[in-house]
């Protein structure tokens, strides 16, 4: 495979971005219903690992119960779901694996407020990994210097801003040391302004190779780090491509409405 | 006209002002009564009526206390004593005072009770104010229910403490098998293993021990339980048994699983639906038939069970709405984690919804405490049923005030303290949880 992103830009290094024969994830011939409304219809998809895919679509078109079939959020109910060669089933210890080796970051963070910022980091590494709570500290810090607040460690996520927040979420899902990272429209909560700090981290992490899907509407960092772009509508992938030519030369109808819809101004 | 205002004229202050004090109206005592007794002419009515009836009810009912009477062997003598003036007679409580509070029990034996109310304190300390108390004081608080059932009715000790090793082979099976065969199974063979302890270890082991070395009290039935002594352990035994009863029933209520969730709905439901004072009669009257003929199951352990049951619905309906009030994104936060079921709910969920809950929880438990006074219709002696008695003697024939005065002051005391600790919970999670 080659990677490719059309934007050159000088502040993302891509020289770790490298994607392998590896698969990391295998969707295939998935559906889903919510009772007899079909939200996913026929998704095929195969991740390899260190790909950094951008999912968009207009709102309700199944992105992102997509990404959240992945660490089953969202029960599928036809085809199969493969992650890091685990096949997700009704099979609770799979489940549980799997979460444990995928990181998620939601729109609204969900942080647990009535723990620290620390705490948060360290608490499934201790319970789930049942690593001792020193090194747990250790690894949690390292994360938090990571996104740049480990200044705010002791405190309750309910007394950071909302980019901070998102980049504590991030850090705690990192504490799991995962080798796949879920970000769910991570970006559109927050203030103009503190979008920039969460997108930054994230570039770092793709900087590092991790494998990404990302829901988002950000077209600019689906330019700068994706190799791959996802249009979804109506539960349905419609169009997928490498961002230069998705953007520039989109080929069905519907992926060039919305692209000129959300580039137009 | 001059185009000049004496703003824009150029000026320079040549001296700075030091600090002023507000106008007298505007601080202090009279600032205060200004805003909260007389800031319209509405409201200083509204004040002048309020002190007129409070001095009305004071007035009324400061003599009767002021010219008490605290020593006097009937109210007979106690109005002779008081020789036509306004007075109370709560000579009746100094006189009773040991059976309002002890009921029959044995006076010479008064320790026991005492003794286990002050293990109950240093067994709460550590559950009510962990980061004050040492972790180690949790061990009074495991061992207080077995020692305290031991120092009150008495018997050997051997009895609550096979009791007590009976939980331990329970967790220990837990231990062994839940890793092994999963959540279920170990469930199953952790209550097995507990049965087994009591029903098959407990007969044969237990007399022996008692016999090499017999630590005994001697043994106060039920029957000789009265007063104060009996509420509080109605009371106090079902705030503690409903409150992990009615997290278990919430989580029941809320759970995918049909055949758990339909039990829960319907337990909670049926036991809700029908007054405490019918199931208090069940437990009294009908209980009997279901169990085996010849057993005689002790009232007030049945008494206790039915209480608990009863507040446990109401509790499990408050945890769920705790439950109900966390944002979706809670419980997806802890799975995207990886926790499992009981992980999320012990160190996510359960703790956030608990804190919601705690005004109802607390609400709860005082209702419960207060209901225990139910009991004087199933032939319990509690202080309500003392009065009655007490009253039924020629010595206290026509007294009224002073007893339920006295029992009032009493319950007051201990709800007006949970409602307290209530709010000093609530004020230092949200400080601490903001």
């Amino acid at each position: 495979m080659t990677d490719t992103a059309f934007d050159d830009s000088p502040k993302v290094d891509r020289s770790q971005m490298k994607v392998s024969d590896e698969v990391a994830i295998e969707i295939a011939e998935m559906n889903k219903w919510y009772g007899t409304f079909h939200v996913l219809r026929d998704i095929n998809l195969t991740v390899y690992r260190g790909e950094r895919i951008v999912i968009c679509g207009p709102s309700g078109s199944g992105k992102s119960t997509l990404i959240r079939c992945i660490n089953r959020l969202e029960e599928h109910q036809s085809g199969r779901i493969v992650v890091d060669g685990t096949e997700l089933s009704s099979d609770l210890k799979n489940i549980d694996k799997i979460r444990s080796e995928v990181g998620m970051c939601f729109q609204h963070f969900n942080l647990f407020p009535h723990l620290t910022i620390l705490e948060n980091c360290t608490l499934a590494p201790i319970w789930v990994r049942k690593v001792p709570k020193k090194e747990a500290e250790e690894t949690a810090m390292h994360f938090l210097e990571k996104v740049k607040i480990p200044d705010q460690a002791n405190k309750y996520p309910g007394q950071l801003s909302g980019g901070q927040q998102q980049r504590v979420a991030i850090a705690r899902s990192l504490c799991m040391r995962p080798r796949i990272m879920l970000f769910d429209e991570p970006t559109s909560a927050l203030d103009p302004e503190m979008i920039k700090e969460v997108l930054d981290t994230m570039i770092e992490l793709a900087e590092e190779g991790m494998t990404m899907i990302c829901v988002t509407h950000e077209m600019g960092f689906a330019q700068a780090v994706a190799n791959r772009v996802i249009f979804m509508d109506q539960g349905q992938i419609v169009e997928q491509n490498e961002p230069r030519e998705f953007f520039n030369n989109p080929r069905s109808d519907r992926t060039k409405l919305f692209l000129s819809q959300i580039l137009g101004h | 006209m001059s185009d000049t205002h004496a703003q824009t004229v150029p000026y320079v202050r040549e001296s700075m002002l030091p600090q002023a004090e507000p106008p007298v109206a505007e601080r202090g005592v009279v600032k205060w009564i200004r805003e909260n007794l007389v800031s319209s002419w509405l409201n200083a009515i509204l004040t002048l009526v309020s002190l007129y009836i409070i001095w009305w009810v004071v007035s009324h009912v400061w003599g009767w206390f002021a010219g008490s009477v605290w020593n006097a062997g009937s109210l007979t003598e106690c109005r002779e004593i008081l020789a036509g003036e306004e007075g109370a007679c709560f000579a009746v409580i100094a006189e009773r005072w040991n059976q309002l509070v002890f009921g029959f029990y044995p006076p010479e034996l008064y320790w026991r009770p005492l003794l286990a109310l002050a293990l109950f304190f240093a067994a709460i300390a550590p559950v009510l104010f962990p980061e004050r108390v040492p972790r180690a004081m949790f061990v009074v608080t495991a061992a207080m229910p077995f020692v305290n059932v031991w120092l009150i009715w008495g018997g050997s000790l051997w009895g609550p403490i096979f009791v007590a090793l009976g939980f331990v082979a329970g967790w220990g099976a837990w231990r062994l098998a839940q890793p092994r065969l999963g959540v279920l199974a170990g469930a199953i063979l952790s209550v097995l293993a507990a049965l087994l302890w009591w029903g098959v270890v407990t007969g044969w082991a237990s007399p022996d021990f008692a016999r090499i070395l017999p630590l005994d009290l001697q043994r106060v039935t039920s029957r000789d339980i009265g007063g104060f002594l009996l509420s509080t352990i109605i009371g106090l035994s079902a705030i503690i048994l409903s409150l992990p009863l009615g997290i278990l029933l919430a989580l029941g209520r809320q759970s995918d699983l049909f055949i758990i969730n339909k039990v829960s709905v319907a337990f909670i439901e049926v036991i809700r639906g029908i007054p405490l004072i019918v199931w208090l009669f069940t437990a009294q009257l009908l209980l009997n038939y279901f169990l085996p003929p010849g057993t005689n199951f002790d009232l007030l352990l049945r008494v206790i069970i039915m209480v608990t049951l009863f507040s446990a619905a109401y509790i499990a309906e408050v945890v769920r709405g705790g439950l109900a009030a966390l944002p979706r994104g809670q419980y997806e936060g802890a799975d995207s984690l990886g926790l499992s079921y009981w992980q999320s709910m012990r160190l996510i969920i359960l703790p956030q919804a608990l804190k919601i809950s705690i005004p109802g929880i607390v609400n709860t438990f005082i209702g419960l405490f207060k209901d225990t006074t139910l009991v004087v219709f199933i032939g319990l002696l509690d202080p309500i049923g003392f009065s009655n008695a007490i009253r039924a003697s020629t010595d206290w024939n026509g007294i009224y005030w002073e007893l339920f005065v006295f029992i009032g002051v009493l319950f007051f005391i201990f709800c007006y303290s949970m409602g307290r600790y209530s709010l000093y919970l609530e004020k230092k999670l949200s400080r601490e949880h903001r």
